[in-house]
């Protein structure tokens, strides 16, 4: 019994085990017992291994090599943990829901993505890389209008082919070096190299890839959204840090990815979904952490994820919360919600700090680290991006979303306080978002790599705050003129008409350019898709011409030209 | 470890049956299947049949143990040496398509008790067995034999017996008597391509012996008239087999057969049809002339990708549900002759695997339908709606096996998919690659639809749901398919039954033949 209890187990098996469990659970409560009481046993395995290995060999003789299902090292630890809290904070946020379907598929995706942490090999990886897919998806069809289902449906189908993309890439791996394990890839190994990194791209929402991802969380409920936050893109993240590090066109797709979103987020008026465009931005940064590969790199970009699970969770619950009591979370019917929802808007608040990485809460002790990596290598250019980036954070995350919502002006809306529970698990997320900011100490010492990095110095808290007030100052000032999009705009006829008219207008076309040959692309796109497919439909569709009942002589005539076709053939050869 | 095993069953059996075990696998339901013409009633008769089944499974094991043993083994009819006399040669290859047949006729005979009795009228039902036995002696027949106008007879009897079987559907649907016909003109077809070339063979080389053509050819060497006659030969067969674009029988025929003749012809009749195709194609006419390459390369290969591709499109769109898993089976023997028409040993293995493996998802998939057909009246997509909850253990079981026809891990399919791709990476055929992929993608959106329907969607009013023959899945048809289910999950784990089989029979044909 001791030696069993002394083995090393892999904390994935006691989420799935409950998830397994909680899915033929009808009581409500015992069923929420479980699934808080899962991640504790989990974190036991997790705190009880002492040193790094693999474990679980499994063997299967059919695919002519092991299986390592639980591999523990300086970048599995990590993500193991943040997993671990996200399943807790997950359950203790649902635990108001009476919803048997809805537990069972996000502790079983959470216990996947886990799992899929901490595989050691490509085949282990794929088989819960499809899990976290299956399940993720009840949660946006949870929602139940077919706007969902529609958005589901487009869902499943980037990520079953993600799954598929991983597959191949395994099998010509495997063809290539004749081993299954999951190791650094790289772009040098040809094929195989560009299909798994096109597998990992499309979960980690890679610019072009990176559709379904504002698609589908802003349409799946609201516990389902936070549980989906937390996992899917960090596990692609996890894959691209094991795989991928050190490949350079990394840094240049993720100084994308931190850029672009920032834009739409300003301009966009539902706030799940500016949320959503801002886990793409900050997915950006974690990219260009691993594409540049350094031990700093790698660090930065696993302590950015840790934090991320913390304050995106943070920001989605508070989100849910006002979803929840306010039915909406369009910006332009929200405001004034901090008279009836005082605590949340505080727990808001800080999450929204905590995005900006103002000092002493956790992004500043985290993407510090990245952008440090960046400077160190002397990517120049991608530094500026980046700044640049963060202070679009501030603007879209920090500011938009608790300001319209909680601030702004009043919109009569007086409801309750979200519950206790909600409080709760959102009070635990914005302590662990203080704590990780005040003692990075910790959290560094979690990373896969020593690191030495001091983020408080002077010169650097001098440089975040000049770039948070400079964006606050930038809002304040775009609000006051009026040019803040999504909030009506109040028209003063002034002397500054005549700079402004111009100005606006100037980016009125821009936008209208934008927008029409983005409409154009797409339209010309589904056209011709449309096109395709109704092609294939009038062949191939039950009444289409070739499924249609055709005579018995079309089909003996078929019958004589393939003969024909062959007796040619090998009268032909040789 | 399992030589010894099987040694040892055999010790235990008596000498006549171990002697003459070839001739009782086709002699006994060949012969019973008058019987149970004379025993009327359907449920004796069905009761004689399962008997006899269960003979015959028992005796393909017999010679799978034999095959273990002594790696093949020879049976002469009447002590006429060969070339003269008729002679059985069996080795994995053909072990390989009776464990097959047997074993899966077995099954589908055990499940299909009740949908007979509901959809085949009582005077019917004898005669329906009989056919079914004679059926199975055919199949049997052609996948035993060692003389080539065996081959032709045992395929016109199996042939025969299945357009009486597939026009007994026309008490449920009047279809199937158009559907009957049809396939009746195109297999005539088909074997009257196969009986001409086996005549030109006879032309050039004065034998019907296999193994004797295959010496003749050898010494002969080549000439026009055994190229004619190796087209006409897989032509014909490729008609049997379904092959794109002869496939137009085999829908109509899978949908309104009575649901146990569509099972059992799902995951047996186009099998054997392709073991014939394998077995003259590397094994009688192995002369190491060019002439097979190219055919494998000109016509097997495109029309194998287009089969992979079109019918997975067109089960795609399908909403009935029987003519769904056709389509979809028309597109796995795609993926069956790709092995096959790479012409080298890893992909007519890989090639192999896939048929067993599909007669045991296909199989499977035929009886979960058969039995929502059986208790809600289910035909077509949309009537799947709410199934998960309300016949929890068959849509698991569906739901298992259409796992595997998709090819996920866990689960057989993938086994022999993957070896698909080696075996086509082997060869540096690229586009092939491509093609199982796309196909597995298809199968995909295919299996979901039927996945979605039985557990996201509600179950609707009672008013569709009015024919509830059955309230819940009758045990005698639930025991086959969770057999099935569960061999879809165990061949994953340990398929070195299939796998050492058909690693056998394609290191026999392609081994020291052409190459």
């Amino acid at each position: 019994m001791t030696e069993l209890l002394a083995a090393p187990i892999n904390p994935a098996w006691a989420i799935l085990l409950a998830g397994l469990i909680i899915a033929a659970l009808p009581w409500h409560n015992v069923r929420k017992a479980v699934m808080l009481l899962a991640p504790a046993v989990a974190l036991m395995f997790w705190l009880k291994m002492s040193a790094f290995g693999s474990f679980d060999q499994l063997s299967i003789d059919t695919l002519g090599a092991g299986l390592t299902t639980f591999r523990f090292d300086g970048l599995s630890r990590i993500w193991g943990l943040i997993f671990i809290i996200a399943t807790f904070l997950n359950a203790l946020y649902a635990l108001h829901e009476r919803d048997r379907l809805q537990d069972t598929m996000s502790v079983l995706y959470g216990g996947a993505a886990m799992a899929a942490v901490f595989a050691g090999d490509l085949i282990t990886l794929f088989i819960f890389w499809e899990i976290t897919a299956i399940t993720s998806v009840f949660l946006i069809f949870r929602t139940g209008t077919a706007e969902a289902r529609n958005a589901g449906m487009r869902y499943l189908v980037m990520h079953i082919g993600s799954g598929v993309l991983l597959l191949a890439g395994a099998i010509l791996l495997h063809a290539q070096t004749g081993s299954w394990a999951f190791e650094h890839i790289g772009l040098e190994a040809g094929l195989a190299g560009w299909l798994i990194l096109f597998g990992f791209g499309i979960k980690a929402a890679f610019p072009l890839l990176h559709s379904w991802l504002q698609d589908a969380y802003p349409k799946a409920t609201i516990s389902g959204a936070v549980v989906l936050s937390a996992f899917t893109t960090k596990m692609a993240i996890y894959a691209l840090a094991r795989g991928y590090a050190g490949t350079e066109m990394l840094i240049y797709v993720g100084a994308i990815m931190a850029l672009f979103p920032v834009f739409f987020a300003v301009i966009e008026n539902d706030l799940r979904r500016v949320l959503s465009f801002s886990i793409n931005n900050q997915l950006g940064f974690m990219v260009v952490g691993i594409g540049v590969g350094t031990t700093m790199g790698i660090n930065g970009a696993a302590a950015h994820a840790f934090a991320d699970v913390l304050f995106k969770g943070l920001l989605f619950m508070s989100m849910g919360a006002v979803l929840l009591r306010t039915g909406t979370t369009k910006a332009s019917e929200l405001g004034g919600l901090f008279r009836s929802m005082p605590i949340t808007a505080f727990f808001c608040l800080i999450g929204a700090g905590s995005i900006s990485a103002f000092p002493f809460l956790s992004a500043f002790v985290t993407k510090a680290l990245i952008l440090a990596a960046v400077a160190d290598e002397g990517h120049w250019i991608i530094w500026l991006i980046l700044v640049f980036a963060s202070a679009g954070v501030l603007e879209h995350a920090g500011i938009k979303i608790p300001y319209f919502s909680f601030f702004a002006h009043d919109s009569g809306r007086r409801v309750k306080e979200a519950p206790w529970n909600m409080l709760l698990a959102m009070g635990i997320a914005a302590f662990l978002c203080v704590f990780i900011g005040v003692n990075h100490r910790w959290l560094y010492a979690l990373l896969p790599y020593a690191s030495d990095y001091e983020p408080y110095t002077l010169g650097h808290i001098v440089g975040q705050m000049q770039l948070l007030l400079a964006a606050i100052f930038a809002f304040a000032l775009l609000m006051r003129i009026g040019w803040y999009p999504s909030e009506k705009r109040m028209t003063i006829l002034d002397i500054d008409w005549f700079w402004r008219k111009p100005g606006k207008a100037l980016v009125h076309w821009l936008y209208a350019i934008t927008a029409r040959l983005w409409a154009y692309t797409m339209g010309g796109t589904r056209k011709a898709l449309g096109n395709f497919s109704s092609l294939l439909s009038v062949m191939l569709s039950p009444d289409g011409n070739v499924s249609r009942t055709v005579p018995t002589g079309a089909l003996a005539a078929w019958a004589v030209a393939l003969l024909t076709l062959a007796l040619l053939g090998v009268y032909m050869a040789g | 470890m399992s030589a010894l095993i099987a040694s040892d069953i055999l010790s235990l059996l008596p000498a006549w049956v171990l002697m003459h075990a070839a001739a009782l696998l086709v002699v006994t339901p060949l012969l019973s299947g008058p019987i149970a013409l004379i025993l009327s009633r359907g449920r004796l008769a069905w009761v004689w049949a399962l008997g006899i089944s269960a003979i015959t499974f028992a005796l393909s094991l017999v010679l799978y143990a034999q095959v273990l043993e002594h790696g093949s083994i020879m049976y002469v009819f009447g002590n006429w040496a060969p070339p003269v006399g008729i002679t059985y040669n069996i080795d994995a290859l053909n072990v390989l398509v009776l464990l097959i047949v047997a074993g899966m006729g077995l099954l589908s005979l055990i499940n299909g008790l009740p949908s007979v009795m509901q959809e085949i009228e009582p005077k019917d039902q004898a005669p329906f067995f009989a056919a079914y036995m004679l059926c199975l002696a055919g199949l049997m027949g052609v996948a035993i034999t060692g003389d080539a106008f065996n081959v032709f007879v045992f395929l016109e009897i199996s042939s025969i017996s299945t357009y009486i079987l597939v026009a007994m559907g026309a008490s449920k649907d009047r279809r199937a008597l158009t559907s009957s016909f049809n396939y009746l003109i195109l297999g005539t077809i088909g074997a009257t391509f196969f009986v001409i070339g086996l005549g030109l063979v006879y032309m050039a080389t004065g034998t019907l012996n296999m193994a004797d053509i295959t010496v003749q050819l050898r010494e002969n060497g080549d000439s026009r008239v055994i190229r004619a006659a190796f087209a006409f030969i897989v032509i014909g067969l490729g008609l049997k087999t379904a092959m794109f674009p002869l496939h137009t029988w085999l829908p109509g025929a899978y949908s309104y057969s009575p649901t146990m003749v569509g099972t059992f012809l799902a995951s047996t009749a186009t099998k054997v049809a392709f073991y014939a195709m394998v077995r003259f194609i590397f094994g009688v006419f192995s002369t190491g002339e060019p002439f097979d390459g190219a055919l494998l390369e000109l016509v097997l290969a495109p029309m194998a990708v287009a089969a992979m591709i079109i019918c997975s499109v067109q089960a795609l769109y399908q909403m009935d549900l029987r003519k769904l898993l056709a389509y979809s089976s028309v597109a796995q023997l795609g993926y069956m002759l790709l092995g096959l028409s790479m012409g080298t040993a890893a992909g007519l293995s890989a090639g192999l695997l896939h048929m067993f493996n599909h007669a045991l998802m296909k199989g499977a998939l035929f009886m979960g339908l058969g039995i929502f057909g059986l208790c809600y009246g289910v035909r077509r997509v949309p009537d799947l709606a709410g199934l998960g909850k309300t016949m929890p253990v068959t849509a698991a079981a569906f739901t298992v096996s259409g796992l595997s026809l998709i090819g996920m891990p866990l689960t057989a399919g993938f086994v022999s998919k993957y070896y698909l791709i080696i075996a086509a990476l082997e060869r540096g055929w690229w586009w092939a690659v491509a093609a199982i992929l796309a196909s597995s993608v298809l199968a995909i959106f295919y299996v979901w639809k039927m996945v979605e329907m039985m557990y996201l969607r509600e179950t609707p009013r009672a008013k569709s749901r009015a024919k509830k023959a059955h309230p819940k899945a009758p045990l005698l048809a639930l025991i086959p398919l969770l057999i099935l289910a569960m061999a879809n999950v165990w061949f994953f784990f340990d398929a070195s039954l299939p796998k050492g089989l058909t690693d056998a029979a394609a290191a026999a044909l392609l081994g020291g033949g052409a190459s």
